[in-house]
Formats: C-alpha cells, sequence, structure tokens
C-alpha cells in the first residue's frame, strides 16, 4: 500500500483510540478461572447437541481454563467477546474476510469468527491479552506502539495475532513473508507500511531478547 | 448470529455417514465456507456433523503404488508445506500457497476447498437464482464480471477452488464413502456442470463424504505449475488460472494436461489445446498455437470478455516457460 493511505481517515465505526487499546490489551482476563479436565486427547464421542441447548465446554485460553455453556452455533469470537470478556479480539466482518477476529490456535493464525466454540475445546487458544508479559506489553505490541502502526486501532489486534503467529513459526521473515503473514487482515486506516516495519523490528526484539 | 442448527461430533467416518442420512445434515470441517453459508443463508440446516475428530481423515501418505493419499481433513496449509508434494506435485503446493489468506489455510481442510460453494454474489445474497432452487440466472444479464467464459448453460459461475485444478492435471481421485460404501471417482468427473444439474456442484450423493484425495504416482520427468492471477494483491478468488503439467522427450511433447480455474463453473480442462500439443516441439510457437486454441470457444458474458486476454496471455506464457525449464 502507498504510505498517502496513511493519512485517510480510520472508516470503522467502532474506533478505539491508541490509548483505548492500551488498556484493553492491559486488561487480561476479566473471568476467574474455572478448573477444567479436558486436554487434548479428549475423548471423541458421537454426542449430539440439540440446537439451541447449551453444552458444557471447557477452553484452554492464554493459559487458563474457562467453562461454560456454549450452543452449537456460537462462534470463538463470539464466546471470547460477549461470554468471557476478551474484548481485545474484535469483530469486523464476520465472514473471514478481514482479519479483525484472529487468534492463535496452537500457536497458528486463525479467524476466531469461522471457528465454533464447540469446536476449539482441546487446543491452545491465545488472544492479544495473552502476549502481555505482566503489566508490560509483549514484543509484538511494544513494536506497533514504537511504530505507530495503527491510527483508529481497529484492526491492530488482528494484526499483532497474525504478526505474532508468523514470527513464532518464522523468527527472521523476509519483508514479503510479512506481507505474506498480514495478508489475511485488512486495515482501512492504511497502516500497512508501519505495520509491516512494527513486524520487523519485533521480529529483531524477539531475537535480541531486548523486551 | 448463525441460525441454530444441531451438532454431533462424528467419532468415526460411518457415524458421520450416518448422522448426515438425519434430517438435511451438513458435514463441518474447517467450517470457513460452511458458516459463511449460514450466515449468509445460502442454505439451512438442522444438523451440523463435525467430522474434525476423526483423526484418519488427516493423514497424509504415501501409497504403496507410489503416489499419495490426503485426507480430507489436510489444512491447506499443511498441503502447501509438505515436503512430498513439494516436490513431486508442485502444482498442488503452490495452488494451495494461493488460496486466500494465512488464517484460512491454517483453518480449511482440502475436503472442504473441493466441496466449497460458489462465490458468484447474487447466490451468496439474497436472490433466490436457479442455483437455489429459483427460477432465474440473476448474473446473466447483470453484473457478472467475475463469472465465466466456458461451460455455462443457466448458470455462470466460477469453480472457486485453487487447488481443483492442480489435483486434475495431476489425474488424481477422490476417495467417497456413503451409506453404500466406498467409492472412487477421477476428480476430473467429480464437478457436476449446470448443464447437467445447475443446483449441484459435486456428484456426492446425500449422506456422502469425501475421505481422501489420492494422487497417481507422479510422470517422470513431468514439469508442473500452477499460476493465478487475482486483482487485489491480499487474498482473492481467481480472476484467471492454470494448472499445467507437461512431459516432452526429446525435445516433443509427450503428455499434456491444461485445466482452468476463474474460467467455467467446474475446474476447465482443455483437452483439445492439450492434444494440439502432444507431439509438438515445445516451445514459444506451439505455446502461441496451444494459447489460441485454448480460448476458441469462450463464451463470454457482457462484462467479462477481459478474461479472453488474460486467459490467452497466460497460457502462451506458461506453457513457453514450462517447455524451457
Ligand atoms: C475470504 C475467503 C477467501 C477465499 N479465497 C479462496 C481462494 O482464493 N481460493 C480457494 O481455493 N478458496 C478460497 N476460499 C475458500 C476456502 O479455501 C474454503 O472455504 C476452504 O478451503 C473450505 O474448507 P473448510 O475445511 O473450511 O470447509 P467447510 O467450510 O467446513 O466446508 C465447506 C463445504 O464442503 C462440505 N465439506 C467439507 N468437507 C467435506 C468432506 N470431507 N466431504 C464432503 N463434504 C465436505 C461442507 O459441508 C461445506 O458445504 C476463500 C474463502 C474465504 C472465506
Ligand atoms: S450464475 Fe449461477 S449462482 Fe449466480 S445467479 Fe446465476 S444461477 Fe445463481
Ligand atoms: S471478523 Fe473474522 S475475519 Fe472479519
Ligand atoms: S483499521 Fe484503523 S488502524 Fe487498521
Amino acid at each position: 500500500m502507498s504510505s498517502d493511505e496513511d493519512n485517510h481517515a480510520c472508516s470503522c465505526g467502532k474506533g478505539l483510540t491508541r490509548r483505548q487499546f492500551l488498556t484493553s490489551a492491559g486488561a487480561g482476563a476479566l473471568i476467574v478461572t474455572a478448573s477444567g479436565h479436558l486436554g487434548k486427547d479428549q475423548e471423541v464421542s458421537a454426542a449430539v447437541i440439540k440446537s439451541g441447548e447449551g453444552t458444557k465446554i471447557t477452553l484452554l485460553i492464554n493459559g487458563k481454563q474457562f467453562q461454560m455453556l456454549v450452543e452449537p452455533r456460537w462462534s470463538l469470537l463470539h464466546v471470547l467477546r460477549e461470554e468471557l470478556g476478551f474484548t481485545a479480539t474484535k469483530e469486523g466482518c464476520g465472514r473471514g474476510e478481514c482479519g479483525a477476529c484472529t487468534v492463535l490456535i496452537d500457536g497458528m493464525p486463525r479467524y476466531a469468527c469461522m471457528t465454533l466454540a464447540v469446536e476449539a475445546e482441546g487446543v491452545e487458544i491465545t488472544t492479544v491479552e495473552g502476549l502481555m508479559r505482566g503489566e508490560d506489553l509483549g514484543p509484538v505490541q511494544k513494536a506497533f506502539v514504537e511504530h505507530d502502526a495503527f491510527q483508529c486501532g481497529y484492526c491492530t489486534p488482528g494484526q499483532i495475532m497474525a504478526v505474532e503467529g508468523l514470527l513464532r513459526k518464522e523468527p527472521d521473515p523476509t519483508v514479503e513473508q510479512i506481507r505474506q503473514g498480514v495478508s489475511g487482515n485488512l486495515c482501512r486506516c492504511g497502516a500497512y507500511t508501519h505495520i509491516i516495519n512494527a513486524a520487523r523490528r519485533a521480529a529483531e526484539m524477539k531475537k535480541s531478547g531486548a523486551v | 448470529m448463525t441460525p441454530g442448527f444441531s451438532y454431533r461430533r462424528a467419532a468415526s467416518i460411518k457415524d458421520a455417514v450416518t448422522g448426515l442420512s438425519e434430517g438435511n445434515g451438513r458435514i463441518l470441517a474447517g467450517g470457513t465456507d460452511l458458516l459463511g453459508c449460514l450466515r449468509d443463508s445460502v442454505f439451512t440446516t438442522d444438523m451440523v456433523v463435525s467430522i474434525t475428530g476423526i483423526k484418519e481423515l488427516k493423514r497424509i501418505d504415501e501409497t504403496p503404488g507410489g503416489g499419495l493419499s490426503i485426507g480430507a481433513l489436510a489444512t491447506i496449509t499443511e498441503v502447501s508445506e509438505n515436503p512430498v508434494i513439494r516436490e513431486r506435485y508442485p502444482a498442488l503446493a503452490q495452488a494451495a500457497a494461493e488460496v486466500a489468506s494465512p488464517q484460512l489455510r491454517n483453518q480449511g481442510t482440502l475436503g472442504g476447498n473441493l466441496c466449497q460453494k460458489p462465490r458468484c454474489w447474487y447466490y451468496r445474497g439474497e436472490f433466490h437464482c436457479l442455483r437455489k432452487g429459483g427460477d432465474r440466472c440473476y448474473a446473466v444479464a447483470g453484473e457478472n464480471h467475475y463469472h465465466c467464459i466456458f461451460g455455462g448453460k443457466g448458470c455462470y459461475i466460477v469453480h472457486p477452488s485453487d487447488t481443483a485444478p492442480a489435483l486434475i492435471a495431476y489425474g488424481a481421485e477422490a476417495t467417497i464413502a456413503g451409506p453404500a460404501g466406498m467409492r472412487k471417482v477421477s476428480l476430473e468427473n467429480f464437478f457436476v456442470p449446470p448443464a447437467k444439474d445447475v443446483t449441484k456442484e459435486t456428484v456426492l450423493e446425500a449422506g456422502e463424504i469425501v475421505t481422501a484425495i489420492v494422487l497417481p504416482p507422479p510422470l517422470a520427468g513431468l514439469k508442473s505449475f500452477y499460476r493465478k492471477i487475482r486483482s487485489r494483491q491480499s487474498w482473492d478468488f481467481a480472476l484467471a488460472g492454470v494448472a499445467l503439467a507437461i512431459r516432452t522427450s526429446n525435445g516433443r511433447v509427450t503428455d499434456a494436461r491444461i485445466v482452468l480455474s476463474g474460467a467455467a463453473p467446474i475446474p476447465w480442462r482443455l483437452v483439445d489445446a492439450e492434444k494440439a500439443l502432444i507431439g509438438k516441439v515445445a516451445g514459444p510457437d506451439s505455446a502461441k498455437h496451444t494459447a489460441a486454441l485454448s480460448i476458441k470457444d469462450a463464451q463470454p458474458l457482457k462484462h467479462n470478455a477481459y478474461k479472453i486476454p488474460l486467459f490467452k496471455g497466460m497460457i502462451e506464457e506458461e506453457v513457453a516457460n514450462i517447455s524451457q525449464a
């Protein structure tokens, strides 16, 4: 994207200010964890869950287990935001087209809007809240702040998760690999140049351990 | 919010087949297409049968005969990165790498990619068109920039899959499980053209699921390639794409497959152009001839004639390149 697009005003109605982003990214889990028992090797049985009925599931989010009742049709995005208060993960299109809802599942970026909550049992889910190091921002978050890699900030949590996922797989990506890595994350403010710079910086920070 | 449905987590292939036969069941693999269709009311279902717990569907195994069997649940990322696929079936790895976005590749499966619904915007929108059982096609006189130039009859979709043309170029076969047991269908015959049945995309019958895609051993010396042209740099479906698999001996073409994406309601094999290429000296002249033959039956709609020079140029370039490679 050309850099003059960086100057366009953001057109997404639900925009967040930078401060709000930092606050929400730092808020961490709002829900007290419950202890669960389902692990990776959960038994698969031919259970049927009726439409509209709740079933108890356990999700492993940012290293903590959460138990809750979910309906079959609920997306992971809905559960994260509306049931558990992980509101850093955003809803944009709800159709797999924008990337605002990107989370890591077993370390790989995926769209939470296209994942059913009942399908997310037994895997490790990571949201932006999970990248915090105590009260401090993680390296990718820091790099985004340093490089002004957002304007309205709405796409930012998704961009950060896409970059985090990329760096876990490819610690030293080329610019082309970074472009590829964030190609599933649209930014209506056109902050792409800064996002790519932030991703490069994040890779350096992670490598040098200077966080 | 997605309309409600019951959910069944199938423990085995048999269990999935049983589950599908109750009500109007739909398979859930990665969910990237199914959930979109349900949210956009393209169809409804009262039973979603998840096959993601069936471990054997995730395997990628070499077959005793030297081919490769790819489980229906292998993700697109896995297909694009698998070392055996990259080495022996490079066009498939290239096609998989061109699918959608990283997130969707991590999540979407090969089976789902082949069974996904078309992307015609009338079909995805609130139009009760022919393919949905209505009485007309809205695209034929409407916004048809991204519709087909070959094989349209009643309906003018393009087949959305990037992996399908590559698989067909290698002569792959789908293994299908259903109430009557297992069957195999050449992938070339797996897709249903609108002239045959405008409401179906695949030959799958009620209760059937794709369990694996089996690739024959690659021919010695076969060169293959997939190229996709799209209108946006980030993610997009193919405006025009071509999977090529060509073998030469002493400079002459002995085997050729040319299969297009973005061209027709099914992955479009150019049988005449392939035939004409066989026996020719591989090079710029035969590439030019092949390209001219490729588009001779094109029937563009009002807004998509631009695809003809696009395909022609692309085919000429790639046939020439692959001959020289
Ligand atoms: C924004 C966006 C962009 C995209 N761009 C591209 C692109 O550029 N190129 C491309 O090729 N694709 C593209 N796709 C399509 C995407 O690749 C498919 O959605 C994905 O591969 C489907 O796999 P899935 O496992 O998620 O399928 P699901 O959504 O789970 O299933 C898709 C359909 O197939 C059926 N099904 C699934 N598995 C089986 C099986 N084993 N047997 C029988 N039926 C089955 C389901 O019932 C459903 O109807 C795009 C999708 C989106 C949302
Ligand atoms: S092209 Fe096919 S899917 Fe699109 S409106 Fe016409 S009949 Fe429907
Ligand atoms: S909200 Fe999930 S991709 Fe847009
Ligand atoms: S959408 Fe506003 S910063 Fe990306």
